[in-house]
């Protein structure tokens, strides 16, 4: 393994692993304010209880978050030196801004999970609000700095005779933030709303706390239906706009070799590199060229307008993005039926409740495939052609060790993660069936 | 005053603020992983409440430390990242043990039973954080020299950290943490055998506090003994440095709890300017300066105001969990 790839996949690794706590400290607290403000409305205990319930899974997978994003705000720098010391002071703003946001929600959360009973219940629930807002900012912000790399602007100078100038609000604004920010963030919402419904649908099944999880599903797949159902529009201008600004990897995305007009949309297909081909792919006629530009005979550019060691790896950015579709796609339809459930006010029968346990991973998977989708289409440049990736890495040797010890650390803490949330979910279910005053030292026997 | 003076003066803040907070947080784990006596549980639960809804956000002074780092000073950022490394990375790993642990041991119905036996080796792995931390404080006062073949850091990946001098301050931050700690618990404790207990903590960690900072002062290099008395404010800063210390311990003794803690934080406060005053004006020695290596005006001023901007709605929020979570509560 060479050093580059090593820096490489620490940092994809990290990333990844990232994402998973950070979408929870996103969406998680719309769903806790939802139950906490049911509460306080109708004033049923179990909307408490619920709100209680999910805080605890997000103060665990927050704390992870912060720590795992820690991680990553040193390792731009312990992996990438060149490329902070070019583009840190560019895309400084959203990073500070990050920064104070994140600060915000740090502090909120400490008031709304530990609080409750040392504030009012208009000061707890305004806590809740705030996490929110702050956490869907801290999120915008660093979405907006990765969106620069896709689409730098706002500077000049370059990576070797150093920055002269920077306009921090253009940079921050650059052309791909708006559409990123738009389509992680429904992103993020989808995908938890799916996660949660997902395990509340199991505990149906199994048919426990029937009082508890019906409600807590409802809440959860309400949020997760309405913001799955946005994300084809936001997928549509995210498309359109990476197609206009980054043609190389929509192509990549496509698997599209030749510049062409009424270009087809290729459904799953593998793309040979060498031969410069996609083989095995549906094409629907037409369908690129109306996607990416709004019109069935434009043109669309493909793979071999640009040299070889321009293009990213194809079959990786094809793969990852027909992952992130299916998921999607899915995720819609099971949207879709839940929202003519909704509507009949019909009862959600078991075979739906299946459907929601099956699906539950579905909208993580599509974030994972969508960011593999914009960070590796975007090679061989960290940022856009600018900075060649294998010039921003560090000259520190043996970087395989850190790799290996990060994941290896990660892997525990995941596990762990894992563990604790089934036994804290598993332990306040069975805490009911035990009396009361032995719910405690009966802990011992819960079984894991 | 400059741009890139004020930010490094806010970056001092930000890094006092974290030693204030984060740093006791991480002493905490070492009183944590030092549990002993009739009274071992009960010195657990008060450090484990006692930090807990605050953590998240004594953390963050640190990332706004490295994000202003990066965006006001990038190449010294990069030098200090691809000469230390190997120190930092070590310290990631404290943080995200520490982190973790945490929730981990607070959350855990069945108290780290099962599979989760293994969670000791959390605390064990929050040492790491603070002798890291000072390591690389220390080794920022000699050996970053700029390539001139490269214009890039100049190492090999070692000496800047592996020598006697930031080893001493490693160990120094670990003692002065633990011992910061255990002031703050000595004021959380409402139950007084408890806070005997880490009165007696306090001072004897006070002892380690001055045996490891005369160990670190032995093992200076000359250029550091030079820089930690060459200001004309090093003089002043080292007595009343000593003066604190010296009340510090006063308080701990006859039991003034609070003054005990006024003391410390001071003293803590004024090791972490006296180390700063004796960087200055470099951020690591002799290669980057903070006028060196500052980011242009047009990055610097909008920052500034960001940060004016964002301390307003910072600090009253800061200031509002600090009052419902540590304000005594009336029995």
């Amino acid at each position: 393994m060479t050093d580059l790839l090593a820096a490489r996949a620490q940092m994809a690794m990290s990333l990844a692993f990232h994402i998973l706590f950070a979408i929870v400290g996103m969406a998680m607290p719309l769903l806790m304010v939802i139950a906490e403000r049911l509460h306080q409305r109708t004033g049923e205990s179990i909307y408490r209880e619920l709100a209680d319930r999910w805080s605890k899974g997000t103060a665990i997978m927050f704390a992870v978050g912060a720590v795992s994003g820690t991680v990553l705000s040193f390792e731009l720098g312990l992996l990438w030196p060149q490329f902070m010391a070019f583009a840190g002071p560019i895309i400084g703003m959203p990073f500070s801004l990050e920064g104070f946001a994140f600060f915000l929600e740090a502090i909120f959360l400490g008031i709304f999970l530990y609080g409750r009973d040392r504030v009012s219940p208009r000061v707890h629930l305004l806590s809740g609000v705030m996490v929110l807002l702050a956490g869907t900012a801290s999120a915008a912000f660093v979405l907006c700095a990765n969106a620069w790399m896709n689409t730098p602007t706002g500077f000049t100078g370059s990576p070797a005779a150093g920055v002269t100038g920077v306009d921090p609000f253009a940079a921050m604004w650059n052309p791909a933030a708006f559409s990123e920010v738009l389509h992680m963030t429904c992103a993020a919402f989808a995908s938890v709303g799916f996660a949660v419904a997902g395990i509340h649908a199991a505990m149906l099944l199994r048919g426990v706390r029937r009082e508890l999880h019906r409600p807590a599903l409802k809440i959860a797949l309400a949020v997760g239906a309405a913001f799955a159902l946005l994300q084809p529009i936001t997928g549509d201008v995210a498309a359109k706009h990476v197609a206009e600004h980054q043609p190389i990897k929509l192509a990549a995305m496509e698997g599209h070799w030749d510049t062409e007009r009424g270009a087809p949309f290729r459904i799953f297909g593998w793309p040979d590199e060498q031969a410069e081909e996609t083989r095995w792919s549906i094409e629907v006629p037409y369908l690129l060229s109306f996607l990416a530009h709004g019109d069935p005979r434009a043109e669309v550019v493909g793979l071999k307008e640009f040299p070889r060691d321009e293009r990213p790896p194809v079959a990786v950015v094809h793969v990852a993005f027909q992952i992130m579709v299916g998921c999607g796609l899915v995720m819609i339809a099971v949207a879709g039926i839940g929202a003519v459930f909704a509507a009949r006010r019909r009862e959600l029968p078991a075979w739906y409740l299946r459907l929601l346990v099956v699906s539950a991973p579905l909208g993580v998977v599509a974030i994972e495939a969508g960011w593999t989708v914009t960070e590796v289409g975007r090679q061989p440049w960290i940022v856009q052609g600018i900075l060649r990736t294998a010039d921003a890495v560090t000259p520190t040797p043996h970087l395989v060790i850190p790799f290996l010890a990060f994941t290896g650390l990660y892997v525990l803490l995941g596990v762990t993660v894992i563990v604790l949330l089934r036994r804290v979910v598993f332990a306040a279910d069975r805490r009911q069936a035990v009396p009361y005053d032995m719910s405690d030292r009966t802990s011992a026997e819960v079984p894991r | 005053m400059t741009p890139e003076l004020m930010i490094a003066g806010v970056m001092l803040v930000a890094l006092v603020l974290y030693t204030l907070t984060g740093g006791a947080d991480f002493g905490g784990g070492v009183w944590e992983l030092l549990a002993a006596g009739p009274r071992k549980d009960a010195q657990r639960r008060l450090i484990d409440d006692s930090i807990k809804p605050i953590w998240e956000a004594n953390h963050v002074w640190l990332i706004l430390l490295i994000v202003l780092l990066f965006v006001c000073f990038p190449t010294a950022f990069a030098a200090v990242c691809t000469a230390l490394h190997l120190p930092l990375a070590l310290m990631l790993v404290g943080i995200v043990l520490r982190g973790s642990a945490f929730v981990f041991s607070h959350y855990d119905p069945l108290h780290g039973r099962g599979a989760l036996r293994w969670g000791g080796v959390f605390a064990v792995a929050s040492l790491l954080t603070p002798i890291t931390l000072g390591v690389v404080l220390g080794a920022l006062g000699t050996g970053f020299d700029v390539d001139r073949a490269t214009g890039l850091v100049d190492t090999d990946f070692l000496s800047e950290w592996l020598a006697p001098y930031p080893l001493a301050v490693g160990l120094f931050t670990l003692a002065l943490f633990a011992f910061l700690a255990a002031v703050y618990l000595v004021r959380e404790a409402e139950d007084p055998e408890l806070r005997a207990d880490f009165r007696a903590r306090a001072l004897g960690s006070a002892v380690a506090v001055g045996a490891t900072a005369l160990v670190a002062y032995l093992v200076a290099p000359p250029v550091i003994r030079h820089d930690l008395s060459v200001s004309p404010w090093a003089t002043p800063l080292h007595l009343a440095t000593g003066f604190a210390a010296v009340t510090a311990i006063y308080g701990l003794w006859t039991r003034r709890d609070a003054l005990a803690r006024a003391s410390a934080m001071a003293q803590v406060t004024l090791i972490v300017v006296g180390w700063a005053v004796a960087q200055y004006p470099y951020l690591a020695y002799p290669g980057y300066t903070i006028a060196g290596t500052a980011a242009p005006a047009s990055v610097l001023t909008p920052i500034l105001v960001a940060l004016a901007v964002g301390g307003l709605v910072l600090f009253p929020s800061l200031a509002y969990l600090f009052v419902v979570f540590k304000r005594r509560r009336a029995a």
